[in-house]
């Protein structure tokens, strides 16, 4: 026992010193000026930049009353716009989950030539303008282009139609999830893989009892931003829409439109349900990052228990922990009562 | 031979990390595949395993030719470096895993699990995820699962790399004697020399890409065949001093000449009658816990020995005489084991 212990012991005065400094220190921390005026400017500027407008959004919205509201979003125009945004962010976010999983497990399960041009080839449509994204397919499916000759051939129109449009949302979403997978597969390695192919796995139980469980937090985040990314896009889908009412507007460009034409309240309405949209994105977000999160920190306090054990031990050197750790019937090791108290 | 490598070439884009093995395993022993990180140990391994195909050359098992067998109709146990047990599974459900991918009866399952569980001495842990064991549990985990599809072999690379020291002390015997339990043919793969000799009952010494010998534990010891084998098992200190040399006649055109501390002799009197005795001076001596390990000088020879009697009351600077048993004379990739 220390000499501080002892005083302390002997002498309970000086614990009760000792402890109302410690609340001192900690209301002065509490006051840190620092701290405040950082708070403080946190706040503001979310204020003015997301909650203030979000709140005029609303304002507006609602400005000509519920039934405005309603008609705006349920005249047959914005039907439709909301049905062709929905259908494209469904096919984006089934396409690229698709894609991104199989370019995921391509990179990180092989090595073969080109992998790092491949990696950085998916990037590609983060760096790239939506608006020049939309020009390229005007380029390559548009009159000016020898492919023109052959969609006429088969009686289909890509630009200025559906299917441009769920194209450009595809591309400029593509990257969303297989970035997500990249990392955390690479950080798994191939080993239980490869012990699960040992023990005579075939490919899709690999995937679905070794591989998936590993995955699934960040291959549903990588989905819910495919997905926001998805429903509001606006440059590249702007250039190669053609802005037929009814027919080839998205939510994006039909808000655009009613505003150019003075709709206020009538843009604001959609724009609200497009708002809705994306807080309910974002609630499925927090909540995915939440569990993703919870999880893997489970594995590191397991680890970090598991090493800080370690050090105890050799401070320690005595063979009998040793010798508890792992003898056959260990009902309750110091080991795995630091583990559960991690993961509660 | 119960399992046969034919010439088996593997190479990753130009760099061959294997080139022409050939060697033969018998069955039910217990081989280890030693060598330095970088000299194709796991490559052996895996190529065997058929989680690499070679390039050239053939392997057989128990007869018959596996090139283009899959790796999971090798009946092949492999213990990973890490274990990669299955970390979103509870370790029953990691040891049943080959069981249930080859549509066992449920009740066969259970049976052949608990029954594995309680080999390798897990009772009560089946509902544990592997981040809630220690590291020798895991590496038991990882074992009964290997083992739990009845394989014809069982590989384990670098299986007690892992672990900390005092654990790995414990685990090779543990390991051993399961092994010798089970009586399953088995290859482990090893850079640690004393683990190798400890556990092994016959040694593949592997140096880039190519086997140097292969041989019972004290044939490799006592008597390597390639200066590889020689430098790498035990402790080795050059020799150049000329009386040393001429006291075991090396022959000319010698390459190195080693002398392993273990030959060295700390008294008057040799170690066996016709031993060289000279006449040094202790530079150093360190206390190693079950020995004292002394540096000698003879002329401008460094020399190495250890003394199991720790009570001994040498201090550096003190004149002491000392015999050499055996040196190992490199020539042309060949060792000659040479005694006076």
């Amino acid at each position: 026992m220390s000499a501080a212990q002892d005083i302390r012991k002997t002498n309970p005065e000086v614990e009760i010193t000792s402890s109302e400094d410690i609340a001192k220190a900690k209301r002065k921390k509490q006051r840190d000026p620092i701290k405040v005026v950082l708070i403080v400017l946190g706040i503001v500027y979310v204020a003015l930049l997301l909650v203030l407008p979000l709140i005029y959004v609303l304002v507006q919205a609602f400005g000509q009353g519920i039934s405005a509201f309603t008609a705006a979003i349920t005249e047959p125009y914005a039907l439709d716009a909301i049905r062709l945004t929905l259908l494209a962010g469904l096919v984006s976010v089934l396409l690229n989950t698709i894609f991104g999983l199989f370019a995921a497990w391509c990179i990180t399960k092989f090595k073969f030539h080109g992998r790092r041009v491949l990696m950085t080839l998916i990037d590609l449509p983060m760096s790239v303008s939506p608006v020049i994204v939309g020009l390229i397919y005007i380029l390559t499916y548009g009159r000016t282009s020898p492919i023109y000759g052959v969609e006429q051939a088969l009686g289909i129109q890509i630009i200025f139609a559906v299917p441009a449009i769920i194209l450009v949302t595809v591309f400029v979403t593509f990257p969303f999830v297989s970035r997500e997978l990249i990392p955390v597969m690479l950080g798994q390695g191939t080993d239980e893989e490869e012990a699960a192919a040992l023990m005579g796995a075939k490919f899709f139980t690999i995937f679905r009892r070794v591989t998936l469980p590993h995955i699934k937090w960040a291959l549903l985040y990588g989905i819910v931003l495919c997905a926001a990314r998805a429903l509001g896009e606006f440059g590249a889908v702007s250039v190669v829409s053609g802005n037929l009412r009814g027919i080839t507007l998205t939510m994006p460009l039909y808000i655009e439109t009613l505003y150019n034409e003075y709709q206020y309240s009538a843009a604001f309405a959609v724009s609200s349900l497009l708002v809705v949209f994306a807080i309910i994105i974002l609630f499925i977000r927090s909540y995915v990052e939440y569990r993703g999160g919870k999880e893997t920190e489970n594995d590191q306090n397991a680890e970090i228990t598991k090493k800080r054990r370690g050090r105890r031990k050799k401070e320690r050197q005595e063979p009998q922990t040793v010798a508890a750790e792992d003898s056959p019937p260990p009902t309750s090791t110091p080991a795995t009562a630091s583990a559960t108290t991690a993961k509660e | 031979m119960y399992i046969e490598l034919e010439n088996i070439t593997k190479r990753f884009g130009l760099f061959a990390a294997i080139e022409d093995v050939s060697v033969g395993i018998q069955e039910g022993k217990l081989t280890a595949l030693l060598g330095p990180s970088g000299s194709g140990k796991t490559t052996i391994l895996r190529v065997l395993a058929g989680l690499e195909t070679q390039d050239e050359g053939s392997i057989y098992i128990d007869g018959e030719c596996v090139d283009g067998v899959p790796a999971g109709k090798r009946n092949i146990g492999f213990v990973f470096q890490n274990y990669a047990l299955f970390r979103y599974m509870t370790v029953y459900d990691n040891v049943a895993f080959g069981l249930k991918v080859k549509k066992r009866p449920k009740a066969e399952i259970k049976k052949t699990v608990m029954d594995m569980i309680e080999l390798v001495g897990l009772s009560g842990t089946e509902k544990r995820y592997p981040n809630q064991l220690s590291g020798g549990q895991r590496q038991r985990v990882a074992f009964a699962r290997a083992l739990a599809s009845d394989p014809k072999i069982l590989l384990l690379d670098e299986p007690f790399a892992a672990i900390d020291a005092k654990v790995r002390a414990e685990l090779r015997g543990w390991l051993k004697d399961m092994i010798a339990r089970v009586g399953i043919t088995s290859i482990f793969v090893t850079h640690d020399q004393d683990e190798a000799i400890e556990v092994a009952d016959e040694i593949i010494v592997t140096n880039s890409g190519h086997v140097d010998q292969v041989g019972t534990p004290q044939e490799i010891y006592l008597h390597p065949e390639t200066p590889f084998v020689a430098k790498f098992i035990g402790e080795n200190i050059s020799v150049e001093n000329a009386d040393l040399l001429k006291a075991f006649s090396v022959p000319q055109g010698t390459d190195e000449v080693l002398v392993r501390p273990e030959a060295v002799y700390v008294g008057s009197e040799p170690a066996h009658p016709n031993d060289p005795v000279f006449s040094g001076e202790v530079t150093d001596v360190s206390f190693r816990g079950n020995s004292i390990q002394l540096k000698l000088r003879y002329g401008d020879q460094e020399l190495i020995s250890f003394l199991h009697d720790t009570s001994c009351d040498l201090t550096a600077g003190d004149a002491v005489d000392f015999s050499v048993s055996n040196v190992f004379a490199c020539k042309d990739g060949n060792v000659e084991v040479l005694t006076a």
